[in-house]
């Protein structure tokens, strides 16, 4: 056996940790089965480092880590990717929810995906899909995700999620390219019965801070677009829920990131890694966590990852004296990483910031550049085979 | 009487649309699309018996007989209940 000696920065850490509240018990999980995927979004949430396949968990790994989520208290599980429905073993994994009780939605981009694969899937018992699309129409989506035929693709697995009678969510990234399209978003939304669309303006970390210059729509498009979804909120009360994920660069008040840090949520990477937000790994000096070698639980309660910004005790001055701060939880550690270069700065959203004018600047120089040219998100180097 | 419903019909919840224990939190979660709600103890009450095979009336009637409440009074109640999950598409009756 080995026996250590504890140091007194151990001793303190145990300490500290014998007096920190235990945190409440996460709500979701976002499971990145796996990188791969069929499209190339610029604004991917995927980390620009992609995880190849070979690292990716094998099943049993996964079924242990869902029976854990569901006795931590997950109560619903966010099938991901990537494209999630790449992994063969999906439906085994399906099935494995069910039986601990985890409500599943499928997140997917919707190609390549079969009436029988879908039938399989429905069969093993999924709760809920959710449909990307990347335009309102076949030439927008193309070009987003740089993929010809993907829009056909698309209605035809709406069409047969509804056959099914699963329910359905239309999810659509917004920017500058198609912005205006929100209407026509809301109108597809309808026609394919989905009774639930997400209007997610694009949230600058990863690929999509690389093509913000190519993404980022002028303030007038983004107020004219929280002005069409306002007025569609009420005309579509009862037939269509909107739920929308707000711009921030013209913000007053920050979002309240992921509801708090390591407060409702965790996310689970495709190689086991275990990250309060999909974009965390972009805050250096972060130590997270993996599956392999810790429990789900044990990650949630002591990881330092996820007690970094927990709570308010991380939050500077500005923020401490706020009386927004269990409204908004201090805003976006990833965008105060990327814009401050500081994780537990203000984030500059929050018109607090000394950096809002200059977060403002940054948006208002990006809108007018007149980019057009993708960084399509792509594994950096080709794939070898396996 | 301004029922929404006829006490023949049979509620149902949606596919997408589950109703479980929350051991870990001690209460009763109503699990739909991206959405968890927390139904109070009546409303727990009338959605664990929301299956697809009792009746509005049977169902109005255990509440009724269960609680020892005005059977009028619970009828208007799980009628406005289900109305208001049959509008968020959460609940669909039929009959």
């Amino acid at each position: 056996m080995n026996v250590a000696t504890p140091s007194l920065a151990d001793l303190a850490g145990q300490a500290k940790a014998l007096v920190r509240p235990k945190p409440p018990a996460p709500y979701g999980m976002l499971a990145e089965l796996t990188h791969r995927c069929p499209l190339q979004c610029p604004y991917c949430s995927n980390p620009v480092e992609l995880d190849r396949r070979n690292v990716e968990l094998d099943t049993a790994t996964w079924l242990r880590v869902f029976e854990e989520a569901a006795k931590l208290g997950v109560l619903q599980v966010h099938l991901s990717g990537g494209e999630p429905t790449a992994r063969r073993d999906l439906e085994a994994m399906i099935r494995h929810c069910v039986e601990v009780g985890l409500y599943t939605n499928l997140i997917t981009a919707g190609v390549g995906v079969t009436a029988e694969r879908l039938q399989s899937l429905a069969d093993a018992g999924v709760d809920h899909v959710q449909l990307s699309f990347q335009g309102a129409d076949a030439a927008m989506t193309a070009h987003v995700s740089n993929m010809k035929d993907a829009f056909e693709r698309k209605l035809a697995v709406a069409r047969e999620v509804r056959r099914l009678g699963l329910p359905l969510t239309v999810n659509a990234v917004v920017h500058r390219a198609n912005i205006h399209q929100i209407p026509d978003f809301l109108e597809l939304a309808q026609r394919l019965g989905a009774r639930r669309i997400e209007i997610a303006h694009a949230q600058y970390y990863g690929w999509a801070l690389r093509n913000r210059a190519a993404l980022m729509p002028t303030r007038e498009q983004v107020f004219k677009a929280l002005e069409i979804v306002d007025e569609a909120r009420v005309r579509l009360d009862g037939i269509l829920t909107i739920d929308a994920v707000v711009p921030d660069y013209y913000a007053k008040y920050p979002k309240p990131c992921m509801n708090g840090w390591g407060r409702q949520s965790l996310n689970v990477t495709p190689s086991g890694k275990v990250l309060p937000c999909h974009a965390a790994e972009t805050i250096p000096g972060l130590d997270f966590w993996n599956v392999a070698e810790h429990s789900l639980s044990e990650i949630w309660l002591d990881s330092p990852a996820f007690n970094a910004f927990r709570g308010t005790d991380w939050m500077p001055e500005l923020c401490q004296s706020c009386e927004r701060k269990e409204k908004d939880w201090g805003g976006c550690r990833c965008q105060a990483m990327a814009i401050a270069g500081d994780a537990s700065a203000t984030d500059p959203a929050c018109h607090k910031s000394p950096l809002h004018a200059h977060l403002l600047a940054l948006a208002e120089e990006d809108a007018a550049a007149g980019v057009d040219q993708y960084d399509y998100r792509r594994f950096t180097v080709p794939e070898t085979s396996q | 009487m301004g029922q929404h419903f006829a006490p023949t019909g049979t509620p149902k919840l949606a596919r997408g649309v589950r109703l479980r224990h929350d051991e870990a939190r001690g209460q009763w979660v109503l699990l739909a699309p991206e959405r968890v709600l927390n139904p109070d103890p009546v409303a727990v009450e009338i959605l664990r018996r929301v299956d697809g095979e009792r009746s509005i009336a049977g169902i109005v009637d255990e509440l009724a007989q269960a609680f020892t409440v005005e059977r009028e009074r619970v009828e208007a109640d799980v009628d406005d209940f289900l109305k208001g999950l049959v509008d968020k598409g959460m609940v669909e009756v039929s009959g």
